[in-house]
């Protein structure tokens, strides 16, 4: 039962498991005032490593073979149909749940929408939350409202808002600082799961984090720590996500060539850097913006392409196939990129792709590498973000087509709205991934994230 | 005529601005024009079909050339024509009938034949020579339609049958009219009720706890759908809400009224979706004539999406959206774009238009096209109201229409040809036109 992997060391040493083991198991009874404490391992939707290791730990320090293996796998997410768990859940949460009439049925594993009508709810709370720290409060209420949005963007605001708290944390008495703060952590990063779920992109980052606690030497004192931490924070920014996208904009770069008709699809940000790069690199290109509701995200794209002076051609999705005829590349952003090469992004990638393979169109996938992740998805439905279903059924801006106002009560019975977030794009529709790691073919992903996933819990 | 006239005009006004929403709609009221042109049309004595062809097919390129991309017309046109070419030769086969009996007793009561026509023998065996030989390149040429060679062999057997001939043909005449005009009745009861017959059709494919997935909102299968909840069938409908007109939202409507499970989605989760799907069923706007389907925008994502994943796509169209011709480019030349306002607030977009390059044409574009034209290959069933068919076979099923008797269909190729010219030519010269409109 050895596996050649296992060969390799691991990482973190025995002591650091049995210290993770005691801090949350100390934490059980003292974790009255923050109850969303990190003692959930289970719950938890971003499964840091610490939770598998948690478990590992507790069958016995003498057994690395099973705790390597155990590492290796992902815990199960949350499921939302598992009432015992959603119950428990409800108690200690700080919003309300809303109960959304008619859900659809295919997606009842999946956490209903909290839209931006909790927004007063939760400011009217600001004071009672002794444990938030003002600035993570800050960003939560802008995951829910929607104004930060995108996975760079939402992973750069909270790693902020950590180093904030950080700053401004001091280690109670008779408390190490590892533990505590990595309790803290996880009740900042709970309140954030409850105002929207995390992005893979988040996710990754917190466990960058959490095991760069864990890691601190006892012997840095309080301040040294605090220091090193806010550090680390700020080069896993800078080279993760800024310095990664420059390499991407070279990269991808090269693949533009003059005349070329470059299609994109909503709005990522790395794609945008791409277009404004090349342009201002000087070739000459028209590009087509598709969109779709009820986001319209490309609407804000096309504003800021054409105020840079990109000729632009803008649609809605369903005209891909009237618009495909003229493209020669389809550049799209990702939010994570699973082991089995399935791209996960914004809804309606999908059918960009698929519609691009089928004219013979290149599709080129920009994304950084630290969005990989090692699980699997086969389709949209295991895994997704349900957005708010009213969006659907209104159409703002144009009167005529209000066609679902004023339903009876009978019609809204038999009558479901479903918006979905993201969705899952096969491997095979995609030609490459330009990634910081170079320009790699989907079925190196798994690769990328057994080689270098080590490598930021190594520094 | 006077009367006629004013309405033509006023029903190629209203095709112009496309004021007629549906083919079902366009498809009747063109019949009906048809109908009412034809019973106006003044028939001479001799040769009365080839007056009411060339009446019809006055009207009906214009008709055609109002509205290109509405195919149903040209359809309906054709059909009409095919009706009176039809009941033409079946009223010449029944004269010649007549005729021939006549001939054979001529020897022997001539004194109560002074009033009937009277036609020599070689006469008669030149009429019957000419309606039913195999046309030759010669007839194709000269286009002479084969009921015209009758009544000139027949001039030729003496003036005093003059008289009586007259009173015949007369009678002909107002019998070709009645006669076809019952027909094109026929026509427009059948574009009427198609629905019903295809709707008929579907116990046969929908069952227990399915899922069906539908694009955008159509007749046609708001009542496949609600005949398969009558008979109790129990299963559930995605509606894809097809942006910009959001169509979808109306069927939704329909369909939840009616009692139906109906879940509203966005297009862009078709993809998502389709894997818990097990039939794809949508309506067309048109058919052509290699079982490509001319269908609302939006169409050939669900279609490509369904044979990814081995979804059964079904395609419901009435025979009146058959149509013989062949796709070149359909994309372009048999699609619309309308307004970019659908997609652009022109307000909020006003700062993006005053961008200029050097030819002052400004940097943004808006497309929002109305038509998808989906691959024969994408498409595993069509269901009309003649039942269900195979892309391949849909070619087929418009001969069914407009080809009865064996000799007819060459002569009618190049009807066909002809009207294939005239309303390409109609597309290609109005290709400027439209090319300055897309971009």
């Amino acid at each position: 039962m050895s596996f050649p992997i296992l060969m390799k060391p691991l990482p973190l040493s025995l002591k650091d498991f049995n210290f993770i083991a005691e801090a949350n198991k100390s934490n059980a009874p003292g974790g009255a005032a923050s109850s969303k404490s990190v003692k959930q391992p289970p719950q938890k939707k971003d499964g840091p490593p610490v939770a598998s290791s948690v478990a590992a730990s507790e069958r016995g320090v003498d057994r690395p073979v099973e705790k390597e293996r155990k590492k290796d796998l992902p815990p199960p997410r949350m499921q939302f149909d598992d009432e015992s768990r959603v119950g428990k859940a409800k108690r200690r949460s700080l919003l309300n749940q809303p109960e959304a009439r008619n859900r659809v049925e295919l997606f009842r594993h999946l956490p209903p929408h909290k839209n931006g009508s909790q927004l007063p709810y939760l400011e009217s709370k600001f004071f009672e939350l002794h444990e938030m720290h003002p600035s993570v409060y800050k960003v939560g209420l802008q995951y829910l409202t929607g104004d930060t949005s995108g996975g760079n963007a939402r992973c750069i605001a909270m790693l902020q808002a950590f180093q904030e708290a950080i700053r401004d944390y001091s280690t109670p008495p008779e408390k190490t600082l590892n533990r505590d703060l990595t309790s803290k952590i996880g009740g900042f990063v709970s309140f954030l799961i409850e105002c929207r779920p995390l992005s893979m992109s988040m996710g990754n980052a917190i466990r960058f984090l959490k095991s760069r606690i864990a890691r601190l030497p006892l012997t840095l004192s309080e301040s040294e720590a605090k220091a090193a931490l806010c550090s680390d924070i700020d080069r896993f920014i800078n080279e993760k996500i800024v310095l990664a996208d420059k390499v991407i904009l070279r990269h991808a770069a090269t693949k533009i060539r003059d005349g070329d008709v470059l299609l994109t699809y909503g709005s990522s940000c790395v794609v945008e850097m791409i277009l404004l790069y090349a342009h201002e690199i000087g070739k000459q290109f028209r590009v087509v913006v598709v969109d779709s509701r009820p986001m319209l995200e490309g609407q804000k794209l096309l504003r800021r392409l054409v105020a840079k002076g990109l000729s632009c051609t803008y649609t809605q999705l369903n005209a891909i196939s009237y618009v495909m005829h003229e493209v020669t590349r389809v550049f799209l952003g990702a939010s994570s990129i699973f082991s089995n090469g399935t791209v996960y992004s914004r809804v309606g990638t999908a059918p960009v792709a698929m519609v691009a393979h089928a004219f013979h169109v290149p599709v080129l996938v920009c994304c950084e590498a630290y969005k990989f992740h090692e699980r699997v998805q086969l389709d949209s439905i295991c895994f997704n973000e349900l957005g708010d279903p009213d969006a659907v059924s209104k159409v703002p801006g144009r009167v005529d087509v209000n066609y679902l106002d004023n339903l009876t009560d009978k019609q809204k019975e038999n009558l479901q709205l479903l918006n979905l977030k993201y969705d899952a794009t096969p491997s095979d529709y995609i030609s490459v991934i330009v990634t910081d790691y170079g320009m790699i073919p989907p079925t190196s992903v798994p690769v990328i994230v057994r080689e270098y996933r080590k490598e930021y819990l190594l520094i | 005529m006077p009367d006629t006239q004013a309405l033509v005009n006023d029903f190629i006004s209203k095709l112009k601005k496309r004021k007629i929403e549906g083919s079902q709609a366009t498809a009747k009221q063109t019949a009906e024009l048809l109908r009412s042109v034809i019973s106006q049309t003044r028939v001479p004595y001799t040769n009365q079909a080839a007056a009411l062809i060339q009446s019809v097919k006055a009207v009906g390129e214009r008709l055609i050339a109002a509205n290109p991309v509405e195919l149903a017309v040209g359809n309906v046109v054709r059909r009409v024509l095919h009706i009176i070419r039809e009941e033409d030769l079946s009223l010449t086969t029944a004269a010649m009938a007549g005729l021939n009996l006549s001939a054979v007793s001529d020897d022997e009561d001539d004194a109560d034949r002074d009033n009937q026509p009277v036609l020599s023998a070689a006469a008669i065996a030149a009429a019957s020579r000419s309606t039913l030989r195999p046309p030759s390149l010669q007839t194709l040429l000269e286009d002479v339609p084969d009921s015209a060679a009758i009544p000139h062999t027949s001039s030729s057997g003496g003036d005093s049958e003059g008289k009586s001939k007259s009173a015949d043909k007369s009678s002909r005449s107002r019998k070709l009219k009645h006669d076809v005009i019952e027909a094109v009745n026929e026509l427009i009861q059948d574009i009427s009720t198609c629905h019903e017959q295809i709707a008929e059709q579907a116990v046969e494919h929908i069952h227990q706890n399915e899922v069906i997935l539908t694009l955008g909102s159509s007749r046609t299968v708001l009542e496949f759908l609600c005949a398969a909840k009558e008979k109790k069938r129990s299963f559930r409908v995605f509606v894809s809400e097809g942006a910009p007109r959001y169509q979808g939202h109306l069927l939704a409507k329909e369909l939840v009224t009616r009692g139906l499970q109906t879940t509203l989605i966005t297009d862009s989760a078709v993809f998502a979706m389709i894997s818990r799907v097990n039939m794809v069923i949508v309506g067309a706007h048109a058919v052509m004539a290699n079982g490509g389907v001319i269908a609302p925008v939006g169409v050939n994502m669900v279609a490509l999406a369904a044979q990814k994943h081995a979804v059964p796509f079904v395609v419901l169209a009435g025979s009146h959206k058959l149509c013989p011709l062949y796709p070149h480019h359909p994309e372009v030349l048999l699609n619309e774009l309308r307004s970019p306002s659908e997609l652009l607030d022109f307000g909020e977009f006003s700062d993006c238009l005053d961008f200029g390059s050097g030819i002052g044409a400004p940097l943004l574009h808006v497309v929002n096209p109305t038509f998808d034209y989906v691959q024969p290959k994408l498409v595993s069933l069509f269901i009309t109201d003649t039942g269900g068919h195979n892309p391949s076979y849909i070619g087929e099923m418009y001969r069914l229409f407009v080809v009865s008797a064996r000799g007819e269909g060459m002569n009618f190729k190049s009807e066909i040809m002809r009207t294939n010219c005239i309303a390409e030519g109609n597309f290609f010269g109005k290709l400027e036109d439209r090319k300055s409109r897309f971009l």
